[in-house]
């Protein structure tokens, strides 16, 4: 008789600790992922292709909790616990500033902007390449980090630029770039060869007073190590949509969408450790640039246009 | 037909309306403690601008007069007046031997600003706004001025990331009743209706104060601002 209440008594307390143990495992699939803020935030939307993205979608709590606050913080304010050992520092969310944008400086970036960004990753940074999520986690999260500024409720985000179709590489095209590079004082920040030591490379700081180094296309090998994408469409968008919050800016008023891709071919020679079709054209033209010649409109014999000094119009 | 001068006057009298003989405050912005000293610029990595200085330019975050007078104090009603739409009028800054012109520029809120390059090497206009939308544009010598307007009342900013040393503020306001004090730190807000109004002097420094002052017709009253700074 004394073994069986035993029994009983062991058995209830057994049952007692897997029920909890159940509980607790339900309660597990939706975790209270605080803080919480003062002002609570409306829910937002993404929308990138056919997918959309929503911020109040269960995991996207979770996994900003899980994967992004570390960094990034958990009021989406750069200041996560492992930010004092990052630099470049996470992006604040709450400033609504991007670097990596199809749209023009000033604005915000497309959800697909940041959609891309996550996917892709921030090369030379802390940011990694996020291949964990599926397309929809990813959706989602762009939702949820829309959430942290009041930007995103009162603008919309700017138009993607007009990028027009490529024009072939050329020795021309090149040199037409390396006259814009001069022109355009490049060189006052990324150098003469691209790598970086420009007279004013030494004093830049970004919007929130870090400091910060230009580009230096001298460097890597065959990775193209540029922060927002490395195809010459990608270093098109950067010197024609600036890279906010940086000392980079924009140059899309200044520069013609057509002269824009001459600028990225010679930039793509300043690669020097990248093989590259531009490289290859340079080196079947003996390895070395040739002085731009502006080309003079086509006129009648004897009626030659003035077309003034300097590269480009 | 001929009016009388009666006529005349009271003619004028109904049609002008009564703020066109508003009040005036006016006053000066001085100064306790010791200001940050200012330091000569070298500008040597630009030449073009070097040579346009006979001796170098002093950094401008404090500038003073003789009598600890303060220049470059934004003094404008902070309270008090109806907001006024912005001017039609563009308001003008400029890029002249690397530094910036005004020092510190006042506007209306959507009011249009030009920036202007006069030097011959490029520079990149970059308003760090925080409440506004931040931008940077770069401007080569040569090109048309660069237009744009701010939307919402700030004190932004603005660098150039090529000249470090070159630094200026616009101060976006919602009144058109303002005034930036000049090397005598005086100040002369006209055309004040009757009413009860805050006034705000703010320096760059981040130092500001605030009183208040009623208008009751035409009078002029005189309202100085002290403002403490500090050496570093």
């Amino acid at each position: 008789m004394k073994n069986f209440k035993r029994v009983h008594f062991f058995s209830a307390i057994l049952s007692f600790i897997l029920a909890t143990g159940f509980t607790l495992a339900k309660a597990q699939e939706a975790p209270d992922v605080g803080p919480h803020p003062a002002t609570p935030r409306p829910p937002m939307e993404s929308h990138i292709g056919n997918l959309t993205g929503h911020s109040d979608a269960s995991p996207a709590a979770y996994d900003y909790r899980r994967y992004c606050a570390g960094c990034h913080g958990e009021l989406g304010d750069g200041n996560g616990e492992n930010a004092v050992w990052l630099d470049p520092k996470p992006r604040d969310f709450t400033m609504a500033i991007f670097k990596c944008r199809s749209t023009l400086t000033g604005t915000l970036p497309t959800d697909e902007d940041l959609f891309n960004t996550i996917g892709r990753g921030v090369i030379n940074s802390n940011m990694p390449i996020w291949n964990v999520f599926t397309k929809q986690q990813r959706a989602d999260l762009v939702a949820y980090i829309k959430t942290f500024s009041p930007r995103w409720q009162k603008e919309k985000a700017g138009d993607p630029i007009k990028i027009p179709a490529e024009p072939p590489v050329t020795i021309e095209s090149i040199s037409h770039g390396k006259a814009l590079f001069t022109k355009l004082e490049c060189w006052k920040c990324h150098g003469p060869e691209g790598k970086g030591d420009g007279p004013s490379a030494a004093t830049l700081t970004d919007s929130k007073d870090n400091p910060i180094r230009p580009y230096n296309f001298a460097a890597g090998k065959d990775d193209s190590r540029f922060k927002c994408g490395s195809t010459n469409a990608d270093v098109y968008k950067i010197f024609m949509t600036g890279v906010d919050g940086t000392p980079m800016p924009s140059f899309a008023d200044v520069v013609q969408p057509n002269d824009a891709w001459d600028l990225v071919h010679f930039l793509r020679v300043l690669q020097t450790h990248r093989h590259s079709k531009e490289n290859d054209v340079l080196n079947a033209a003996g390895g070395k640039i040739p002085p731009y010649v502006e080309k003079q409109a086509e006129a009648p014999a004897g009626q030659l246009e003035n077309r003034g000094a300097g590269g480009g119009n | 037909m001929r009016m009388s001068k009666t006529c005349i006057a009271i003619l004028v009298a109904a049609l002008c309306p009564a703020y066109m003989f508003g009040g005036t405050i006016s006053g000066k912005v001085t100064y306790t403690g010791t200001p940050m000293k200012m330091k000569p610029i070298d500008m040597s990595k630009e030449p073009t601008c070097a040579k346009q200085h006979a001796t170098p330019v002093m950094t401008e975050g404090v500038v003073t007069g003789p009598n600890n007078t303060l220049a470059n104090v934004v003094v404008y009603v902070s309270a008090g007046a109806d907001d006024a739409n912005a001017p039609a009028q563009a308001v003008t800054f400029t890029q002249k031997g690397c530094q910036y012109g005004p020092h510190v520029l006042a506007m209306h809120a959507g009011q249009e600003l030009d920036v202007l390059n006069e030097d011959q090497t490029s520079h990149n206009i970059h308003p760090l706004a925080k409440v506004n939308r931040e931008w940077n544009k770069s401007q080569p010598p040569g090109t048309p001025p660069i237009k744009d307007h701010w939307d919402q009342p700030e004190f932004i900013e603005v660098k150039c990331n090529i000249h470090p040393w070159m630094h200026g503020w616009f101060a976006v306001l919602k009144t058109n009743h303002y005034a930036v004090t000049g090397d005598n730190g005086t100040f002369t807000l006209p055309n004040l209706p009757p009413g009860k109004y805050t006034i705000t002097a703010w320096h760059e420094s981040g130092q500001k104060q605030t009183q208040d002052v009623t208008i009751t017709g035409n009078e002029t009253k005189t309202l100085d601002f002290s403002l403490a700074l500090k050496p570093y």
